[in-house]
């Protein structure tokens, strides 16, 4: 049940996260600001997990033993979970994969290879990571395909523009974005792009690892037909994810990987597959880290996704306006609030960012300094790296003014 | 200020705010780039090379304050000193110059990209020589006799160093 969350209760909510009250570098309190790669866990989440391997581990879909339907039941519930928490109708559309990486790469390999072919063009955005680029290029070399891109502005926001220039050619087969950039922050028009797709009868395919644990995501209204996101990044385990993808798409999709649970009879030189979604799990799943994932949910559920989203924007908000002051800063990314999450990338003038982290992490305040692997972007920002502090529920002002404090000490040491 | 932000001396903020060496070479003897593709600190060493030593050295990129100040130690250390002398320059004498030595692991990498690259250009320089040198010979001569002194051995040697420095 979701209920209305007062500034003060996200501060109550830093004692179910053990690893906050910990001690980095002899003495100092830890601030974690990098949660944009990873965020931290949970007593719910952590003593869930502990629970599947303490009191019912068990293989699951087979055996027909107690211990073995207490696991398929607690694995089959958080896909009913995941349906809810995101907006899916049919549990069966729903595959746990490993994050959204993997995710990706299924969509390239299993639908893209049948459906992509010599000159066809496949579209992407400048602000993507990696790895909604690399599976691309894979499939691109192979296929003879073209990967376009649309361009960021120096707002770092997305150019329309060039997304109508690559549909009007007839040759795109499918757009692939993230709903929010890792870097910038950057919360894309996904109801927009996904309209213009439509109007051509593109499909679409939205990296929601960014998203889907800042703010409410509602994937059925949302008019995609593939969806990925991981759980790491919204307090679950690593190593567990989810692939969404339209039922009468994912029907259509050769195997991924094959083996045991993807099938239903194997003979010596064929097999036919399995039901959905279990054709597209091949072998023992992540079942601790899919259960995990499940009270992950639970939690921020309890809190309210809107809530999450008004307290990061409060957090972001006093962050830009003090980290302003810094003299020599530079802060990339939409200046609206409210076209951006909880993360701000930014660079001193004159020092690289690997050494703001490292005289930051003195302080024992962890952020982020580096390409974020995303460095087509990079490349179009002209830096090799920037600095990146993201926040998440647990974070608070006083996080922001600990990194502010060490701020100043980078800009004193090299006295910008 | 105390712990790992202690690195950051008024020496390694004076090498990175003002490196020395740095720039570019016309028409370099050899020229080599690497990059650390986690951090995406970015290195190119020319070389001009006259007989038996290395008479200029310069280098570019982009590279933190520990890449910058380290790059620059070694170019000066270089710079004059004969192939063979290159050759046994060790990270210890870079890490040593600088105060580094107890440098975390993660930051090693930024502090020994140039040497990796300098003794990348070097068995690159030697390779290239190594066969003009066979060139002119019969198959089968010992390469050994060339003008450069080197060996299929000493580059192979060369090389995994570069590979093994962090």
């Amino acid at each position: 049940m979701q209920r209305t969350v007062h500034p003060d209760q996200f501060e109550g909510l830093r004692r179910d996260f053990p690893i906050l009250s910990r001690r980095v570098h002899g003495d100092k309190p830890l601030t974690y600001l990098d949660n944009a790669a990873t965020t931290q866990k949970p007593n719910q989440v952590i003593d869930t997990i502990s629970d599947y391997y303490r009191n019912y581990n068990a293989n699951i879909h087979r055996a027909v033993y107690a211990l073995a339907e207490e696991a398929t039941d607690a694995y089959e519930n958080v896909r009913g979970k995941v349906a809810e928490f995101v907006n899916i109708g049919n549990k069966q559309e729903i595959v746990f994969v490993r994050g959204t990486t993997e995710a990706i790469n299924m969509v390239a390999y299993s639908w893209g290879r049948d459906n992509v072919g010599r000159d066809d063009i496949i579209v992407t955005t400048e602000y993507e990571h990696h790895s909604n680029i690399v599976p691309w290029q894979l499939l691109a070399q192979e296929k003879g395909a073209r990967l376009e891109y649309i361009r960021t502005d120096d707002n770092g926001e997305l150019v329309l523009d060039d997304l109508d220039a690559h549909l009007a050619t007839g040759r795109v087969k499918i757009v692939t974005f993230s709903m929010m950039s890792n870097v910038l922050g950057t919360i894309t028009d996904t109801a927009e792009i996904i309209s213009r797709c439509k109007d051509a009868g593109v499909p679409t395919l939205v990296d929601g690892a960014q998203a889907v644990p800042h703010m409410k995501v509602d994937i059925a209204n949302m008019g995609c037909d593939f969806f990925a996101f991981s759980g790491h990044k919204m307090l679950g385990p690593t190593g567990v994810g989810v692939l969404w993808v339209r039922k009468e798409i994912l029907d259509s999709m050769r195997p991924f990987h094959g083996g045991g649970d993807m099938i239903r009879e194997v003979h010596k030189h064929e097999s036919t597959w399995n039901d959905l979604p279990y054709k597209f799990e091949a072998g023992t799943p992540n079942i601790a880290d899919v259960i995990g994932l499940g009270a992950a949910i639970d939690y921020l559920t309890a809190i309210g996704m809107e809530n999450i989203r008004k307290h990061e924007i409060d957090l972001t908000s006093y962050a830009l306006e003090r980290l302003s002051s810094v003299p020599g800063l530079i802060i990339y990314g939409p200046k609206d609030i409210n076209r951006r999450g909880g993360v701000i990338s930014f660079n001193f003038r004159s020092v690289h960012p690997h050494d703001v982290a490292q005289i930051v992490d003195d302080s024992g305040v962890s952020i982020r300094s580096g390409h974020h692997c995303a460095q087509v972007l990079m490349d179009k920002m002209d830096v090799a790296a920037t600095s990146r502090a993201s926040f998440y529920i647990y974070n608070t002002r006083a996080d922001v003014d600990a990194l502010m404090e060490s701020l100043k000490t980078v800009a004193r040491i090299f006295k910008t | 200020m105390s712990g790992n932000a202690d690195i950051y001396h008024e020496m390694i903020v004076d090498y990175s705010r003002n490196p020395v060496n740095f720039g570019k070479i016309e028409n370099p003897d050899v020229t080599f780039h690497d990059s650390n593709p986690l951090c995406g600190d970015s290195i190119d060493i020319d070389m001009k090379i006259d007989g038996e030593a290395v008479s200029d050295i310069k280098f570019h990129g982009k590279g933190c304050a520990i890449c910058m100040a380290c790059s620059s130690v070694l170019t000066e250390i270089a710079k004059g000193k004969s192939l063979d002398d290159v050759r046994q320059i060790d990270k210890g004498d870079i890490l040593g110059e600088l105060g580094l030595e107890h440098l975390q692991a993660v930051r090693i990498k930024c502090a020994l990209l140039s040497l990796k690259v300098l003794k990348s250009a070097l068995y690159t320089y030697l390779g290239s020589h190594l066969a003009e040198d066979a060139a002119g010979k019969t198959a089968g001569t010992d390469a050994n006799d060339g003008g450069s002194g080197a060996t299929a051995a000493d580059i192979d040697r060369l090389k995994e160093e570069a590979a093994g420095l962090y």
